[in-house]
């Protein structure tokens, strides 16, 4: 064992703190009347201290496995995933709508969760195999199938939230080199679609015209040479606003309209599709600089907030613990993630940069999504807040991700001799 | 730079996100109401309101419970609507309308549907209460009148309108409000606090115990008692003696300017303001609109003051210097000041000095005077100025400032007011002759007669007129109430004045209306007087008007009376000033010949004349 460097010690304090303090707010929005210990296992906040638990054997359990042995079977690992996500179609259990349950007796595990971590180590092995360049179109593809496939399974259960997540993989690619034209192409393809749908296709196509025009007159050089390459990307880009248009409008279902226009503020509902988010920010809003104390939240105490144990957990914290307890969390959430991308910077082993970045792309995904459909600057797309929210497929699926790095990283001097 | 980016990345998102928590925790402070709205549901517990006393101690208003039938329209379930509406009485038509207007005001807070049932009425919906869902009873407080008069005084109280809730946040729907009287001047005092419950709810709506253990809670405070300057007594003398007359009386303690009396004829019960009952009355008397008993002649009705109002000529041409109190002034049945023009007068000694010219009320004098006061100065502008000056000191022509909600400035003309009536300012003295007798353009309201009066007997100064004498046994410290007004005029200059006023009652105008021994001093007034019936302007048999003070040199009460269409001054106005000084003074009625006659005689024929259709006279 003298090949170990020794546990990441500040990544695995930030993973408890919110393992505790997410704990800590399920219990207060999960109390009621019968409220017996923390370990009653007959309520909510007493099997989430069972799941946390089972999640420390969880973690001596991976800590000790052989490092070498994540990389040698992910490819084995990966295709199990895989196949329990297709088993679903065929086993899977309906839970509050979406078939993405195996049921095992009075126990529910969620595959999808575990999918993610599967898939990272796939993709770090893809990525670090001699023969892989990344620069290559054919290999560009090899690794997008790798990260589309468990998605193309997952979104049709339905769960399109979970399937959002691998566009967390773009982290990895982006640090192995993958062409920043992706990220821009499709950055500006996020931009183009919310600002068609706020202003329009006839304004957008206008910006985009004068846009193209101002940096034709300030990019002197090569006018001519350019001027093709601008008439097509504004073409394109009109062309995409109008489709955007008629998609928005004529395949979409209400139910996703009505999404988009709440968090683009076109749409006040605070009864139907925005109950939620209005709630959440009431919640929220309600806690001031300090929150109201502990379990002494009354939008928390009144049910006022759905799913509130769950994917909503942070409006808890908003209304109990105030902008200090809330703010805090967000800084948490971006010391470990940062933390893990530094930690990622310094492995010898491409399998484990590679890895590395994986899980702090994932964290952060689930951090932007859900934090932002909590504090209502995101539509509503139903994915866990990691370590936090209730759940054990959630809570056991993070935890390996992050300790098959953590154990990644203690050996990374042995990698190499 | 590919290292960089994820990091900057996190940051950034980070940023945005306290930014945001920023905002709806800190800066935006919506979310925090609409919180207490929707997990918190609010219970009121309602004070008593404060009693009312006159100014012996005598209790005027008290309290009785009363129980308002509340709703909450979402929490309200179908219901036998017919079995409702007979434990109401109310039609079943009703209640419907009644909860469609409570859903239309919020579906999630409580309307009243039916207001204060009586404790009968309470005693047996509460019976059947629980069978229907989202109904409930609130409790409040509502008036116990002892007496049956001085309404106008009183005021009463009513559900606070949309409007005042808007306004205010104290008051919810289904709340009392002070209307008219000290019930509105005094809310702030007589309401009292609410006592207030915050109970927990969850989204269910189900109560979950009291919020914060109750830390926010507090108890009802009851309002406070308030003494009243009015003497009941004397109030309800003045309101018999004006049965089947209109018109109003105002007394008033020159000392003090306490209001002893206010009254305004036709009256009403004040009773018939409370309760259940409170509706249909109200729209009774509100709809009488030839009597108007709802309008306060006493402090709202404008009437020409008439010759009450020499005394005032009188005094500003003492102080003017324009004649002194021995000059004698010729009076031939009228006084003629132009080639065709004359003001009448009628028969007396003739020549007379200051003193006997006010107690034989001679026309030709004060017109005389007036012309002199306003041709002292260069122009007929400065001059109506320095008149118009003098009488506003006397609190003439402009709100008094008193502490009762309803009121009416008057009139005093002044340059301005004729300058744009005669194009090019061209106007004279002679022109306006009639403001010298109180006819004219002059209009005062009895209440500031009343004030003129007791300014007269104090010699030149007053304290603003008011209702209000004690806050639960603390005497009043607002200054408004507690400032001498000093008036224009010197003090020696109201002797020649005050015994003209006396000289009234020895030989002049109103000899027949002496008080056995009581210095009384006093003025008729017969005020020409017209009115618009059907589009046409009618003249109508003159006012009464009497005012008057005694005793003489230690002035105890001063007073004004006007009789409307009573015809001459002595005639209604002086017999009533005569006898409220007597009961106010003596306690006993003396005269009691005199009593029966204005108590027999009623003025309805008189009102009724206009409205026959047919000619009739006036003056008879």
């Amino acid at each position: 064992m003298n090949k170990s460097t020794g546990f990441d010690w500040v990544s695995i304090l930030l993973f408890l703190l919110l393992v505790i303090f997410g704990w800590v707010n399920i219990y207060s929005a999960s109390l009621n009347e019968s409220a017996q210990s923390f370990f009653d296992l007959s309520q909510i906040y007493g099997r989430q201290g069972l799941f946390i638990g089972l999640s420390v054997l969880l973690i001596i359990f991976i800590l000790s496995v052989e490092a070498k042995f994540y990389e040698r079977f992910s490819s084995v690992i990966y295709l199990i995933s895989l196949l329990s996500l297709l088993g679903l179609f065929v086993f899977g259990k309906t839970i509050s709508g979406a078939t993405s349950w195996y049921a095992f007796g009075g126990f529910s595990i969620q595959p999808s969760e575990f999918a993610k971590a599967a898939t990272a180590l796939a993709l770090a092995k893809y990525l670090s195999d001699i023969q892989t360049n990344i620069k290559s179109f054919k290999h560009q593809c090899g690794a997008f199938l790798i990260i589309m496939l468990p998605a193309l399974v997952i979104i049709p259960q339905p769960d399109p939230g979970s399937a959002l997540v691998y566009a967390a993989f773009f982290f990895p690619l982006y640090r192995e080199g993958l062409s920043g034209g992706y990220l821009l192409v499709g950055l500006s393809l996020v931009l183009l679609f919310v600002f068609t749908l706020i202003f329009g296709a006839i304004w957008v196509s206008v910006a985009v015209v004068i846009l193209a025009l101002l940096l034709l007159f300030f990019n002197r050089k090569n006018k001519r040479k350019h001027l093709w390459r601008y008439i097509i990307i504004s073409l394109t880009s009109i062309l995409f606003a109008f489709s955007v248009n008629y998609i928005f409008h004529n395949v979409f279902e209400q139910r996703h309209r009505d999404r988009f226009n709440i968090v683009l503020g076109k749409e006040v509902d605070t009864k139907g599709i925005g109950y939620n988010t209005n709630q959440s920010e009431i919640a929220i809003g309600s806690g001031g600089w300090t929150g109201k104390g502990w379990t002494q939240g009354t939008q928390t105490k009144g049910n006022f907030v759905p799913e509130q144990h769950t994917d909503y957990i942070f409006s808890t914290v908003g209304e109990e613990w105030g902008f200090a307890g809330s703010a805090m969390v967000i800084l948490l959430f971006i010391a470990l993630t940062t933390r893990l991308i530094f930690i990622a910077e310094r492995q010898k082993s491409q399998f484990s940069r590679v890895y590395g970045y994986s899980v702090a792309g994932i964290l952060f995904i689930h951090f932007l999504v859900n934090i932002g459909m909590v504090i209502g600057v995101f539509p509503t797309v139903g994915i866990p807040l990691p370590f936090f929210s209730y759940g054990g497929s959630g809570l056991w699926g993070f935890t390996i991700l992050l300790f098959i790095f953590i154990k990644l990283d203690s050996n990374r001097k042995a990698a190499y001799q | 730079m590919r290292r960089i980016l994820p990091f900057l990345l996190i940051i950034l998102t980070g940023f945005v996100f306290i930014g945001r928590l920023f905002y709806l925790q800190i800066l935006d402070d919506s979310s925090a109401i609409l919180s207490q709205n929707n997990a918190i549901k609010i219970e009121y517990d309602y004070p008593q309101r404060g009693y009312i006393f006159d100014r012996n101690g005598d209790l005027l208003v008290a309290n009785q419970p009363s129980y308002d039938v509340m709703a909450i329209p979402r929490e309200v379930e179908p219901f036998d609507t017919l079995e409702l509406s007979t434990l109401l009485n109310i039609t079943p038509e009703n209640i419907g309308k009644r909860l469609d207007k409570a859903k239309i005001y919020s579906p999630r807070l409580p309307s009243v549907i039916v207001p204060q049932l009586t404790k009968e009425e309470y005693a047996y919906f509460q019976e059947k209460l629980r069978k229907y869902e989202g109904f409930y009873i609130q409790k409040r407080s509502s008036r116990d009148y002892q007496i049956d008069y001085a309404a106008n005084v009183l005021g009463y109280i009513s559900e606070a309108n949309t409007a005042e809730i808007k306004n205010n946040t104290y008051y919810q729907a289904g709340d009392l409000i002070g209307r008219q009287g000290v019930e509105k001047q005094y809310e702030d005092i007589l309401r009292g606090k609410k006592g207030v419950k915050y109970i927990q709810k969850d989204r269910f709506n189900r109560e979950i115990g009291a919020y914060k253990d109750g830390i926010y809670d507090s108890l009802p405070v009851k309002g406070k008692d308030i003494t009243l300057t009015l003497d009941a007594k004397l109030q309800a003398y003045g309101e018999r003696l004006m049965k089947n007359k209109r018109g109003g009386i105002v007394a008033i303690e020159p000392k003090t300017g306490e209001l002893l009396s206010l009254i305004s004829a036709p009256g009403y019960d004040p009773d018939l303001l409370v309760g259940r009952k409170r509706s249909k009355n109200f729209n009774k008397l509100w709809y009488d609109t030839i009597a108007k008993p709802l309008y306060d002649r006493s402090l709202q009705a404008m009437y020409p003051p008439g010759s009450p109002f020499k005394t005032m000529t009188a005094l500003i041409a003492l102080q003017e210097n324009v004649i002194n109190t021995q000059e004698r002034i010729e009076c031939h049945h009228g006084f003629s000041y132009g080639r065709a023009s004359s003001m009448k007068c009628h028969g007396h000694p003739s020549p007379l000095s200051m003193s006997p010219a006010i107690a034989y009320s001679c026309n030709a004098y004060f017109g005389k005077v007036y012309r002199r006061i306003i041709e002292k100065y260069d122009t007929p502008q400065a001059g109506m100025n320095a008149w118009h000056d003098h009488l506003a000191s006397f609190g003439l022509g402009d709100f008094l400032g008193n502490d009762l909600p309803v009121g009416q400035p008057g009139r005093i003309p002044d340059a301005e007011y004729y300058n744009k009536w005669y194009p090019e300012n061209r106007w004279q003295a002679t022109y306006t002759l009639s403001n010298g007798i109180g006819q004219g353009e002059i209009a005062t309201t009895p209440i500031q007669l009343a004030n003129m009066t007791a300014t007269i007997a104090n010699r030149g100064w007053y304290y603003t007129p008011h209702i209000l004498k004690e806050i639960e046994g603390n005497t009043l410290k607002n200054k408004k109430f507690t400032t001498k007004n000093i008036t224009t005029i010197d003090p020696e200059n109201f002797d020649p004045i005050i015994e003209g006023m006396h000289g009234v009652y020895e030989y002049g105008t109103a000899q027949f209306l002496q008080i056995p021994g009581v210095e009384i001093c006093g003025k008729t007034g017969t005020a020409e007087n017209y009115s618009k019936i059907n589009g046409k302007r009618v003249q109508l048999t003159d006012h009464s008007i009497f005012v008057a003070f005694a005793p003489k040199d230690d002035p105890k009460i001063a007073i004004a009376v006007f009789v409307e269409n009573g015809y001459w001054g002595a005639r209604y106005g002086g017999r009533i000033a005569s006898l409220m000084i007597e009961k106010y003074l003596k306690e006993e009625i003396s005269r009691t010949d005199l009593e029966s006659w204005v108590l027999s005689h009623s003025l309805e024929d008189e009102y009724a004349k206009p409205y026959t259709g047919e000619p009739f006279k006036i003056n008879q």
